[in-house]
């Protein structure tokens, strides 16, 4: 064996270093309590919006109605064989992220991901109920007692409840939620609501208040696909170490000007991070670009007198050109460059082509199967009858009537209903139920003719002022002799 | 080095008490091409598993059936089988559709076709019993083949309104134990030596005339003056049928048999007389009311007949005594 002796104590396993970060306050601290406010009240209110659609829709404006297969959200509605707009919107979510990230580096780490906004709030837990970054050390440090116990004890609580209203939050937003809040309340509510709610309380208290920082920096995928996005011209949190190094205490800066760079080593930056880590050692996966050491830095560049950015946000290229002694490119240029903009207008023209079918997207749809057994009769007179069954859905809101009539297959004449009795129809008129399909065999008879098969179509028409129309090919068959 | 782990100590001696430095695992002793084993002890979590699994298997032989005996199995504390649960599900769908099933026992089949829920609630149970019961004669499709009615076209031997396929399904044709049943007996006019072969042959020709199939000729001629003696007293006088004793209509496009010059021959010479079972007995009535609607939705049903027409009970035809 040739492999070096490991040290004492070996492990594979790393041991969580507790992370105490101080309370900042700064631009970016004051901008990030912003986005918290603005997407928990966003997460939290929505579900309680109400939406006027008439009588026979729910009033719910954003809810995903599983158990009809319906998707609200505002005026418009969408309808499973519609998912596509789904899936437009994902990718259009997709294309955001690489789009957010080639610009702007990983803001969504630093600002919106949930990971982030519920750590960063439970965080504030900790501080009003432990103190701050000390007095949590300190309190993390001390053995179990009663103060502890009833510290954590009170802490845990404020944690679950939270936990407990994210996950409650979740549910309504597939069901009604005055409604459901009643039920959970009174117990009648479904399972899979109670279940829901219970995996959705444990992973928000088990994620924001115990993982945090490990969640991004060994759970989350995103991490490494920025990495991958990130380039040279991304805005990154960069510490400028050509204007930092050598670090140096204010008193032997003031001792030996020429010797010292601008960073004091007060490790401020440090006590900040959420992630616990050292951006003066370059950027890193650790790094969500918070932009907290941005404002820790900054205090501290004004207390001691030097021009502010010393950690700052910066492109790699720009902190070249800066070290060499030149003007960094503006911001503007900086974000939109070849690649933003391309990826700009992938993500508007799939948005755009989104609105432009949601625009033009018909309410009606016709659609409509010949039955295969059998597939024609034989009648008494000599005609031939063929069935079909036909699906109209209707999308809107309201009841409709409508018209599905025959186009083609000369001599032909249909009747709906299962009598044999007819008249010489092409056209029969049905009201379909408001936001649902009705289904309808109809029955068509054309005569014996030379015995061969016949395409022809059924139309859809909506018979009110609004209109519409759709329509459907099918086969007419006949005995072959 | 430290000092080896107990287990480490309490193996075999053939192999040395060998350690990989980096995991502080002892090596197993087998290698493949300088790959060796090491001796890992199983997760922590794994045997938990294992012993969870061993905790939750007694308890569930406990509560469930589980070992077999010769005859049967240990039963189990809870009581549960699988056909006790089977029929607790069947009793509840039973339960859920009882106010449908007492509704179509009560109902008049002339007004069941209006009531559309009910109605479609009978047709999904008739599809069913008919699948079971019909389909071995009618086909899958219920359109029959020669010899067997095709129940979805227009056209009927006994009547196509509710009462009447009720009745039929009820009483079945030409059944011998049913004195209600369907019955008629065509004469076999060749085997019984009523009519000579030319004469079949005369009136064959005079049928395909009626129905669209020849010709006029000498030999129709002579058939019409053989049909008119012999046959309208059923078929009437235009071959129209009669459906009160179940004579088909011979003018029309539909055919039982066939309507070919051969089929037709022999349709005369040997007369027809298939059998349908009557069902009454075998089927509950409720089946029999939803297979009524099934069969009258197939695509054939017939509106109920004017008022004048029936009776306060259902159409029961008279019976003609046999030719
Ligand atoms: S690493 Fe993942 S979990 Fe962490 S902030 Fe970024 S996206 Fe969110
Ligand atoms: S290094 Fe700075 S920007 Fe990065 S996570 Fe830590 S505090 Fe936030």
């Amino acid at each position: 064996m040739t492999a070096p002796a490991p040290a004492k104590g070996f492990s594979l396993y790393a041991k969580r270093e507790p992370v105490f970060p101080k309370a900042v306050s700064g631009n970016f601290r004051r901008l990030k309590w912003a986005i918290m406010a603005v997407t928990l009240t966003i997460y939290y209110v929505t579900p309680w919006l109400r939406w006027d659609r008439g009588p026979y829709a729910p009033t719910q404006a954003v809810l995903v109605d599983l158990a009809h297969r319906r998707f609200y959200m505002f005026g418009i509605e969408i309808w499973p064989h519609e998912f596509y707009y789904v899936a437009g919107l994902l990718i259009m979510a997709g294309i955001g992220l690489f789009l957010l990230t080639s610009a702007v580096g990983r803001a969504w780490c630093g600002y919106a991901c949930p990971q982030t906004v519920w750590t960063d709030l439970f965080q504030l837990i900790d501080r009003l109920v432990d103190g701050d970054r000390n007095a949590q050390f300190r309190l993390h440090a001390a053995p179990w007692g009663p103060g502890k116990i009833a510290r954590r004890l009170v802490k845990w609580a404020i944690w679950l409840l939270i936990s407990l209203a994210t996950g409650g939050a979740w549910v309504f937003y597939f069901a009604d939620a005055p409604q459901l809040a009643g039920q959970l309340f009174n117990g009648s509510a479904a399972p899979v609501a109670y279940s829901a709610i219970l995996v959705l309380t444990l992973t928000t208290f088990v994620f924001g208040g115990f993982m945090r920082e490990q969640v991004c920096i060994y759970m989350c995928p995103w991490p490494r696909i920025q990495t991958a996005m990130l380039d040279e011209k991304s805005l990154i949190v960069t510490y400028k170490d050509m204007r930092g190094e050598p670090r140096g205490s204010v008193k032997a800066a003031r001792a030996e000007p020429d010797k010292f760079g601008d960073c004091i080593d007060c490790d401020q930056c440090v006590a900040v991070c959420p992630t616990g880590i050292d951006i003066r050692d370059g950027a890193q996966v650790g790094c969500i670009t918070c932009a907290l050491c941005i404002d820790a830095c900054d205090a501290v560049m004004a207390q001691v007198g030097r021009p502010r950015g010393l950690i700052d946000y910066a492109t790699l290229a720009d902190a070249k050109v800066e070290q060499a002694g030149g003007k960094p490119a503006p911001l503007l240029k900086t974000i939109f460059r070849a690649r933003t903009l391309i990826y700009l207008g992938l993500w508007s023209a799939i948005g755009l082509g989104l609105l432009f079918t949601l625009g033009n997207r018909t309410r009606v749809d016709i659609s409509a199967a010949q039955e295969r057994n059998p597939r024609f009769v034989q009648l008494s007179a000599g005609d031939i009858r063929n069935a079909y069954s036909i699906n109209i859905s209707n999308m809107e809101s309201r009841p409709r009537q409508m018209r599905v009539a025959m186009e083609g297959l000369a001599g032909g004449h249909m009747w709906q209903g299962e009598s044999s009795e007819h008249g010489p129809e092409r056209a029969i008129d049905v009201t379909v139920p408001a936001d649902s399909v009705a289904r309808v065999t109809v029955f068509v008879a054309a005569p014996y003719g030379n015995g061969h098969s016949e395409d022809f179509h059924f139309t859809l028409r909506a018979l009110d002022r609004e209109g519409g129309g759709d329509n459907h090919a099918v086969t007419f068959s006949r005995p072959l002799e | 080095m430290a000092k080896p782990p107990a287990s480490a100590r309490k193996r075999s001696v053939q192999q040395a008490n060998r350690r990989d430095e980096v995991t502080g695992t002892d090596f197993v002793g087998h290698e493949w091409d300088g790959i060796e084993e090491l001796n890992t002890p199983l997760p922590r979590w794994w045997l938990w598993a294992l012993y969870i699994s061993i905790v939750w298997g007694v308890v569930y032989v406990i509560l469930y059936p589980a070992w077999p005996m010769l005859n049967s199995a240990t039963s189990g504390t809870l009581g549960w089988t699988s056909r006790g649960q089977l029929s607790a599900e069947m009793d509840a769908e039973a339960a859920r559709r009882a106010p449908m099933v007492r509704a179509l026992a009560a109902v008049d089949l002339n007004a069941l076709p209006a009531n559309r829920e009910l109605m479609q609630f009978a047709i999904a149970g008739g599809a069913a019993a008919f699948r079971a019961n019909c389909v071995q004669c009618h086909g899958s499709g219920a359109t029959g083949s020669p010899g067997y009615a095709n129940l979805r076209d227009d056209d009927w031997l006994w009547g196509g309104d509710m009462n009447a396929i009720h009745f039929t399904i009820t009483n079945g044709i030409r059944n011998p134990d049913h004195p209600q049943t369907r019955m008629s007996l065509m004469p076999a006019f060749g085997r019984d030596g009523i009519l000579t072969g030319q004469q079949i042959d005369d009136v064959v020709s005079h049928v395909r005339v009626i129905s669209g199939q020849e010709r006029a000729s000498a030999a129709s001629a002579r058939g019409a003056v053989i049909f008119a003696e012999n046959c309208a007293v059923c078929h009437g006088p235009t071959g129209e049928g009669m459906r009160s004793v179940g004579a088909p209509r011979l003018t029309d496009r539909i055919w039982l048999y066939g309507g070919d010059r051969a089929t037709l021959t022999t349709s005369v010479a040997n007369a027809r007389r298939a059998v349908m079972p009557a069902w009454g007995g075998r089927l509950d009535p409720v089946t029999i009311n939803m297979l009524t609607a099934y069969v009258h939705s197939l695509g054939g049903g017939e509106a109920a007949p004017a008022p004048s027409e029936t009776g306060a009970q259902p159409a029961a035809p008279t019976v003609p005594a046999t030719p």
